[in-house]
């Protein structure tokens, strides 16, 4: 039986406001435990919340980004449970009137472009953090998160497969970037993601039913969990079993999901309005004031860099994906009008260096004049282009512009015909074998010499000269022998 | 110069006479303490008293610049209102302990005015109840019997303000808990309207019905007192950008062509004391000498208000009761066997409220609860509404409504403790105001026949028409004097 996986995912994104959604307290990561507190986010006895304006605005704009409709009037709700991370034992969260709903986030997978509907975007205080200490017997909480403002954004379930999935988060992601509202780091917390699947047999209609994944600390963790969920389930389904409704957990280590022991039956949250909150009015000003706010989102910079540059989509596609690598192209192109070659350098060694180090483009200082000069050192010949991408390397670790390395190293590349002669005179005197075997027809031994050449050399030598140079003495020397 | 010992003085004598220095506010202070270490074992007012504490807090205040409107003069607060550094309890076991690092904004704005807070005047738990019988610290005695309840939930504060224990008080009021203890205790208790003063700092039960107010020996101090603690606060999202008038100036501008409206359903031919009946017929017919115009209304929903308050009371007072857990404040219930975390919330909520407590939190839980929700709570608000709409339209009728403030007088302490329901109905005439978010007060009007005790008449009013109804409780109380009637008070031996 051919089984489709029906997928919606819940988003939750802390914005990066200075302060939490309900009180003054800063609400930055990374403090000493409960540093970041006062009673309204303790919940002491007494307390009132007030809500934050620019958490509010934040999460207007979010929604247009999105493309929802925005609720004229928005109101918050208790919802109820007890947990020693919730202070007041109740989130303040928002109900039946969220902030907006029916949108969409448009992302292309394999070249196809699809549009996955947003159910609903609504605002709400984090928890905060409970640390467990192995060796006694305490767990410890820390409110400094208690408070912070979220975003929960809610997808349709229309995604259909886990690569879906997986390029939603990644869309979704840099609209949030280039909104400018959050950090999205998954592994520090602000930006968590939920997974709901489901399968049924292709072409049917009615949904099946739905296991509810958590736990998932990253991107391809949230992928590679649905795919074996949806491995999971349609073993199931083989057999004739039932897929219990259930919530599972992502293990990283084992790579399974494992069922959440003893479930009680599904939390009654007594969701009820939030009396020491008034609703909110949100009008059609705001809106608009908002909406001449945002900034060009991915999608529309895409379609504009492939235009403005001539650019192929995919370029245009990796080079936005982060928006950071977006202003250093479009900032370097400014003042060195080659698209191509400038995407090419971002999306080679830039990007290879990022990965290599497990750094988001955000983290890594990288100036627009330090990509245009290292260029133009390589367009005059400065430094051949092999230089060229060791000297970016040495430009990140260095935090210098390349300039400034190449003049204080003394890194120009050797041109000169004699010298690189002489060079390769002294190669071919070392390496009396290498000759033999080149003689004999061992075209590698060509290789191993131009390698050679670059060594003594220390990389200065151009390489193209050395290899021509190479050339010449070697048929010489052959057709001398011949 | 006043033959009363400087305790048995209102705030407005008091400024007077402080000002003129004929009375230093350390006197006053003394005086107070005295009358306090002579009463208080017997009317257990507060909950417990500190002479040294509060002769520093003085110290301090006097040194405050530039004088207030309160300098020198000492505020009773209930158990439910933060204040800085003193332990506040709500009268309940879970929080025993619990001293809050920051004022209420009603504190504050006392402080800033040179007031000396006097605080821990005993409740009921959380304000759940009607007689400052629930409170897990001993029950307040009524000075006037003290065999009899001073009412509740701000028992504390009217029974000293009654004694003289206390120059005026702050309480509390959600569902009648200023007004009735007031009535009971014949003294003023004012219920602003909803969102008047700042909540922030107000150890909550019901948010959309709370409201602090004064519990004072004249109309005059309540007005000095509301003016002081009303106006906007940033920290409270509902309190209202409405200006403060001048309460104190309004109050000598007269009643005449004023009506007040006399609601059918709360003169019923049975379940009100014919005592009670008789002195409001007296108190109209005041009203009417002094040139007010008396009309006939019906507010046709009041047989609902009760029941509407216990769903929607309870409702929110489950949810705000719910941080009560052990885990970073007051009572924890000790860890021997428990083991889980479920164990340790259900054995520190089980052992730090009370019956009424829990019993609250059952019901307010139960209604807000899936498959209950639509037919309880969300029913109840609508009820609710329609409540106010019967306010609103009376409005166009009359200027001001008169009713009784409960329907009998202070009843002995133990008779109504066993009967829950018994005792949610001596609410019946305080609970609407708090539903439908109206200003409330209560003044003496009348003894019962043996003259032992205080019988309360109720105005109401428009939304922030506190300055109606004070002048309106003003003129009256200046044309009699059952504000000057005080309880013979006796010492237990």
């Amino acid at each position: 039986m051919d089984y489709e996986s029906v997928i919606g995912l819940e988003v939750h994104v802390q914005l990066a406001t200075e302060t939490k959604l309900f009180c003054g307290c800063p609400a930055a990561f990374g403090a000493a435990p409960t540093s970041q507190t006062c009673p309204v986010c303790l919940g002491l006895p007494g307390v009132l919340p007030v809500l934050n304006q620019r958490a509010f605005e934040w999460g207007i704009k979010a929604a247009l980004a999105f493309d929802c409709q925005v609720a004229s009037v928005m109101k918050f709700d208790r919802k109820q449970y007890f947990y020693p991370d919730l202070p007041k034992n109740y989130q303040i969260s928002q109900y039946d009137q969220p902030l907006a709903h029916e949108g969409y986030l448009d992302i292309v997978v394999r070249d196809v472009q699809k549009r996955i509907g947003i159910q609903r975007i609504h605002m709400e205080e984090d928890a905060g953090k409970l640390l467990h200490d192995p060796q006694a017997p305490f767990s410890y909480v820390d409110f400094n998160r208690a408070g912070v403002p979220l975003l929960e954004i809610v997808s349709k379930p229309e995604l259909r497969s886990p690569e879906e999935a997986y390029q939603y988060l990644i869309e979704l992601k840099a609209v949030l970037e280039y909104l400018d509202v959050s950090t999205c780091n998954m592994e520090e917390g602000s930006l968590r993601c939920d997974a709901n699947i489901s399968l049924r047999p292709r072409g049917a209609t009615q949904l099946g039913a739905k296991v509810e994944v958590k736990n998932m600390n990253s991107f391809k963790a949230v992928k590679a969990a649905l795919e074996c969920e949806a491995k999971r389930q349609a073993t199931l389904l083989e057999a004739g079993q039932r897929v219990p409704q259930e919530t599972r957990l992502w293990n990283a280590r084992t790579e399974l999901t494992e069922s959440m022991r003893s479930k009680e039956e599904a939390s009654d949250y007594r969701y009820f309005p939030e009396p020491d909150l008034v609703p909110f009015v949100i009008e059609r000003a705001v809106i608009e004031r908002l909406t001449n706010t945002l900034p060009e989102l991915p999608a529309r910079r895409r379609q504009r860099l492939a235009e403005q540059y001539g650019l192929p989509a995919y370029d245009a596609h990796v080079l936005t994906q982060h928006r950071p690598l977006a202003e250093l192209f479009e900032q370097t192109v400014s003042q060195y009008p080659k698209p191509k070659p400038v995407a090419n350098w971002i999306m080679g060694d830039l990007l290879a260096y990022l990965n290599a180090h497990g750094k988001e483009p955000g983290e890594v200082t990288f100036q627009p004049i330090w990509l245009i000069h290292l260029l133009q050192a390589i367009d005059d010949g400065t430094i051949s282009g092999k230089m060229a991408k060791e000297l970016l390397v040495q430009a990140i670790e260095q935090q210098r512009d390349p300039e400034q390395i190449i003049a204080a190293e003394g890194m120009r590349q050797i041109v000169d015909d004699g010298a690189l002669s002489q060079l390769v005179d002294e190669v071919l005197a070392g390496h009396p074998k290498s000759l033999e075997d080149f003689r004999h027809g061992k075209q590698n031994a060509l290789m191993f010499l131009v390698g050679q050449c670059m060594r003594r050399s220390q990389g200065k030598a151009n390489p193209q000269q050395v290899t021509e140079i190479l050339k010449r003495k070697l048929h010489v020397t052959a057709k001398e022998e011949h | 110069m006043s033959s009363k010992t400087p305790s048995r003085l209102t705030i407005h004598e008091l400024r007077s006479l402080i000002d003129k220095g004929e009375v230093h506010p350390r006197e006053l202070l003394d005086d107070l303490l005295d009358e306090i270490a002579r009463l208080n074992p017997t009317l257990q007012a507060y909950i417990t008293v500190d002479p040294e504490r509060l002769r520093a807090q003085l110290a301090e205040r006097l040194r405050q610049e530039p004088r207030g409107k309160l300098f020198g003069i000492p505020i009773t607060v209930k158990d439910n209102l933060c204040v800085q550094g003193e332990e506040t309890t709500c009268a309940s076991k879970i929080l025993k302990g619990f001293v809050p690092p920051y004022h209420a904004t009603s504190i504050e704005r006392l402080i800033q005015e040179g007031a000396i807070i006097i605080p821990r005047a005993n409740m009921d738990e959380f304000a759940f109840g009607s007689s400052t019988e629930t409170s897990a610290f001993g029950v307040t005695k009524n000075p006037w019997d003290v065999n009899r309840v001073p009412g509740g939930s701000s028992g504390g504060a009217a029974s000293a303000v009654a004694a003289d224990l206390a120059i005026a008080a702050l309480g509390t009021d959600t569902g009648g808990s200023i007004r009735q203890p007031a009535s009971f205790c014949g003294v003023v208790g004012l219920k602003p309207t909803y969102g008047r003063v700042s909540r922030y700092g107000l150890i909550a039960f019901a948010s959309s019905l709370d409201q602090i107010g004064p519990l004072t020996k004249d109309v005059t101090d309540c007005a000095w007192v509301l003016s002081i603690i009303a106006g906007q606060d940033p920290r409270d999202s509902t309190s209202a950008p409405v200006a403060v008038p001048d309460y104190v100036g309004f109050l000598k501008q007269g009643v005449k062509g004023l009506r007040f409206g006399v609601p059918q359903e709360y003169f019923p031919t049975e379940g009100i004391d014919p005592a009670v009946r008789a002195a409001l017929e007296e108190a109209a017919q005041v009203l009417e000498r002094l040139g007010m115009r008396r009309t006939g209304l019906s507010l046709p929903r009041t047989p609902s208000a009760v029941a509407t308050y216990y769903i929607v009371a309870t409702a929110e007072a489950s949810s705000n009761l719910a941080r009560y857990d052990g885990v970073q404040y007051g009572y924890r219930a000790s860890a021997n066997g428990s083991g889980s975390l479920m164990a340790m919330y259900e054995r520190t909520r089980a052992e730090g409220f009370g019956p009424e407590a829990k019993r609250r939190i059952i019901l307010g839980t139960y209604v807000l609860s899936r498959g209950y929700y639509d037919a309880y709570y969300l029913k109840g608000l609508k009820v609710r509404t329609l409540i106010k709409q019967d306010f609103d339209a009376a409005w166009t009728q009359c200027d001001v409504i008169l009713t009784p403030t409960s329907p009998s007088a202070a009843f002995r302490i133990g008779e109504k403790l066993n009967d829950p329901l018994q005792m949610y109905l001596s609410d019946i005439f305080t609970i609407s105001a708090n539903l439908a978010g109206i200003p409330a007060i209560s003044i003496p009007c009348g003894l019962t026949p043996d003259g032992t005790l205080p019988i309360g008449m109720q105005l109401l009013a428009a939304p922030f028409d506190e300055a109606r109804l004070l002048r309106v409780a003003y003129a009256y109380e200046q044309a009699t004097e059952w504000h000057l009637r005080k309880p013979e008070l006796r010492v237990a031996s």
